[in-house]
């Protein structure tokens, strides 16, 4: 009854063609921009907002660098965690060493280096597929382990091979406060986010589908395999370099190596995975769910253990949580093999109908 | 049908799941002292993480049966950390909208990511033994506290003791100590104390660095076969200790000659190994295992005594138990001594807490009194140094239990100072920090 596109009949092109052509959706988006920005401040306290909120937008936008690369072109990617890592070492590389460094300009800085480190690591794409590249990308999660734990130049030098930034500010912004903090990881998810949306629907997104749909039929009708792949590495690699640098400079505040552990690289494609392959919304999902649940259980758990009157250790918490987020995986994978964003799209069709379905 | 089940299931479970969670939430103590205890029972540094937290959560309850701080009751939460940094900062948020007032973080990747935090939140760090070494700098590091010990402390010591093993600092020139360490922030803690004995002494210092978790260790002890270092010494954690013991088992390197970090040398480490490990050394930032020292009596009676004790009851008094129950005696005198300021038997906070550890006179007496009566020597903290004792020993595997070998060390101010100074003033420059002025250390 509200969602139905019916009437709404395009007289231009660029009505046409504009990102979300059905009215409320364009209406939606705006209210849950202006909720994230406006309402969420209003409702949430500081846990919320550090140890859930900004976390999950830090991940959401490295879930959508990977799902570009995964989800739209096909390439298999464990390197993900090391692209973090190549965004965090060189934003901070960039923010320490050049004086008076603009912040924004840092993280874009290390966006670009990572997109030149995914750039090299994406060149075995070209002859290698599937699990094979899954495994070729691997070797971009060691590489990078190793550079930035051996090279002491990437971390100033610094003896125990930690870095840290702080007093983080953009023209004068001082961003310290978590609410701070939060809106200016909004910021740049609203902008990455609405900028691949409106990628994945251009020629060259379009390209990276035919790619991954069957890369063989995509090079007999003109695209070039070498241009398509590359160039989702490098728009996956730069998205989730930022993300990285995100991570670093506003999430933890003084990173290692570990942070962007291997462990971090299947979290991304987990993400994507249980999120929804090809899906920009299902970056969101897939985000929320690998962030949001662990904390969840593992709060919940004790509550509901003293409901019922049994007090649950702290070790068998974190083993349950392991359980049961392990189930629910599988389960989602069995019941919607095409992720949470396909749930999405169901509903969306559904309501497109309601409240008369037949 | 079957979405619409889905849907309602999900529904009543969500209910279920909120009411359950709103009375933890409403249970806000008014009268108690809330300790955070940041764990990790989990994952592969659980054999160590296991004790350690035991001991901390048993003195807690220990000091509540004692009476509590002048009167104020201690409550505690754990959280597990799995010794990841993401899990370590969300437990700190947490915990810390409790009302936390001390914070021990057991993880030297999350003091570090803590230690950017912990100033604006205004809430101390105790890091007894482990972290930034060069936070026992007050000057610029107001909120950490490496109480009784640091990594550069522990590298200092061995290096003490090897010299005098072989009789002199000269007998060092031209000899050969390999570091195997933990590839972490951890690990790398060592090097630069070691390098500078290095270059005092004129031995060789090589660097075996070993990846998290440490299983892997077969290409480090292949170099060793072949440089067959005089000493080896151990920066290792959890499964990478015991790995290694085997591993020189395996290559014929003597026990004897390795010399652990404290992390390095409790009961987990050699228990299974046994015989094979006899001879092998580690340092103890004091305290060794401790069967019979008083607190750990009282922890029996008082606390395993009435069926409340944390974990099986053999495991009081060894190494990693006695050093969490020691860590978390440091976090209740520390708010004890801010209660001598303001005000006894009232709550804490965070910012009170951290005068009292900067102005901590643990005297012998007082360590006597508290059941730590030759465990550990006098304490005392001051604006400038936040760590208030260099003291170490060397205790040694006879096959089944850890005995002292040594005598006390205390590490070479004169080495220790300058370094710390300057890596202090690095940070702060870094940070653009300045020092704290004289009337900052009064308030």
């Amino acid at each position: 009854m509200f969602y139905r596109e019916n009437g709404q009949f395009k007289t231009s092109y660029q009505a046409d063609q504009q990102i979300f052509p059905i009215t409320q959706d364009r209406w939606a988006i705006l209210a849950i921009i202006a909720f994230a920005a406006i309402g969420v401040p209003l409702l949430v306290d500081e846990y919320f907002y550090r140890a859930i909120l900004i976390p999950f937008l830090i991940l959401s936008l490295a879930a959508l660098g990977v799902n570009i690369l995964v989800g739209y072109c096909g390439q298999i990617s464990l390197g993900s965690g090391a692209f973090m890592a190549v965004g965090a070492y060189m934003a901070y590389n960039t923010y320490v060493r050049v004086d008076g460094m603009p912040l924004i300009v840092a993280l874009l800085a290390g966006g670009f280096f990572a997109t030149l480190v995914g750039l090299v690591f994406g060149i075995p794409s070209l002859r290698v597929k599937g699990l094979y590249l899954a495994v070729a990308t691997l070797a971009a999660q060691f590489f990078c382990d190793w550079a930035f734990l051996r090279i002491g130049w990437f971390t100033n030098n610094n003896a125990s091979g930690s870095v840290s930034v702080s007093n983080l500010n953009v023209l004068g912004w001082t961003i310290d406060t978590p609410l701070e903090k939060y809106l200016f990881c909004l910021g740049f998810l609203v902008v990455f986010g609405l900028l691949a949306k409106n990628l994945v629907r251009s020629a060259i997104g379009r390209e990276w589908m035919a790619i991954r749909d069957m890369d063989v039929a995509a090079a007999v009708i003109g695209i070039r395999p070498m241009y398509a792949k590359l160039s989702a590495f490098a728009v996956s690699s730069f998205i989730v370099g930022v993300a990285g640098a995100l991570w670093g400079f506003v999430h933890l505040g003084s990173w290692e190596p570990a942070a962007f552990s291997i462990d971090r690289s299947f979290q991304l494609l987990f993400m994507v995975i249980i999120g929804g392959m090809g899906s920009i919304m299902g970056s969101f999902f897939g985000a929320a769910f690998i962030v949001v649940l662990p904390i969840f259980l593992n709060q919940v758990l004790p509550a509901l253990g003293t409901l019922v009157g049994v007090d649950i250790s702290t070790a068998t918490v974190s083993h349950t949580e392991y359980m049961i987020f392990g189930a629910l995986i599988v389960w989602f994978l069995i019941v919607e093999p095409h992720g949470l964003a396909k749930l999405w799209s169901i509903g969306k069709q559904k309501l497109r109908l309601w409240p008369f379905p037949h | 049908m079957k979405l619409r089940q889905l849907a309602l299931a999900a529904a009543v479970a969500a209910a279920g799941l909120s009411s359950a969670l709103l009375p933890t939430v409403a249970t806000a103590q008014a009268k108690e002292q809330f300790f955070p205890v940041l764990v990790y029972r989990t994952g592969a540094y659980a054999p160590n993480g296991v004790p350690f937290a035991n001991g901390y959560v048993d003195y807690l309850k220990l000091v509540n049966e004692r009476g509590g701080i002048n009167g104020v009751k201690i409550s505690f939460e754990e959280c597990e950390t799995g010794y990841a940094t993401d899990r370590g900062v969300e437990c700190y948020e947490r915990l810390k909208g409790k009302g936390a007032t001390v914070f021990q973080p057991l993880s030297t990747g999350i003091t570090f990511a803590l230690t950017e935090k912990a100033p604006a939140d205004k809430i101390p760090l105790i890091t007894a033994g482990y972290g930034r070494s060069e936070s026992q700098d007050g000057g610029v590091f107001k909120w950490n506290f490496p109480i009784a010990g640091t990594y550069w402390v522990a590298g200092d010591v061995i290096v003490q003791h090897i010299i005098k093993k072989e009789g002199g600092a000269d007998k060092l020139k031209g000899k050969h100590i390999a570091l195997v360490y933990h590839d972490s922030p951890f690990g790398k803690e060592a090097i630069p104390i070691l390098q500078e004995r290095a270059a005092m002494h004129g031995f060789k210092l090589s660097l075996l660095p070993v990846t998290h978790p440490g299983v892997e260790q077969k290409s480090t002890w292949l170099q060793i076969r072949r440089d067959r270092p005089d000493y080896v010494v151990n920066w290792g954690w959890g499964v990478m200790n015991s790995t290694l013991i085997k591993e020189a088992q395996a290559t014929g390197y003597p026990r004897d000659k390795i010399y652990g970090v404290w992390w390095a040398g409790a009961e987990p480490d050699v228990k299974d190994i046994g015989e094979g490990a006899k001879g092998y050394n580690a340092i103890t930032m004091q305290h060794g295992a401790e069967p019979n020292a008083d607190f750990v009596k009282e922890i029996l009676s008082k606390v395993h005594g009435k069926g409340q004790g944390t974990g099986p009851k053999d495991e009081v008094g060894q190494v990693l138990y006695v050093r969490g129950a020691m860590s978390a005696m440091l976090g209740v005198e520390g708010v004890r001594q801010a209660q001598e300021r303001f005000g006894k038997g009232k709550v804490m906070t965070g910012e009170q807490v951290r005068w009292g550890l900067e102005n901590l006179n643990l005297t012998q007496a007082k360590l006597d009194a508290l059941g730590f009566k030759g465990v550990l020597r006098p304490i005392s903290t001051s604006c400038q140094d936040h760590m208030g004792s260099a003291w170490a020993r060397i205790h040694t595997w006879n096959g089944s239990k850890w005995e002292f070998s040594s005598d006390w060390y205390q590490a070479d101010e004169m080495i220790i100072k300058p370094m710390v100074k300057t890596a202090a003033d690095k940070y702060a420059a870094e940070k653009k920090l300045s020092r704290r002025t004289p009337a900052d250390c009064q308030s």
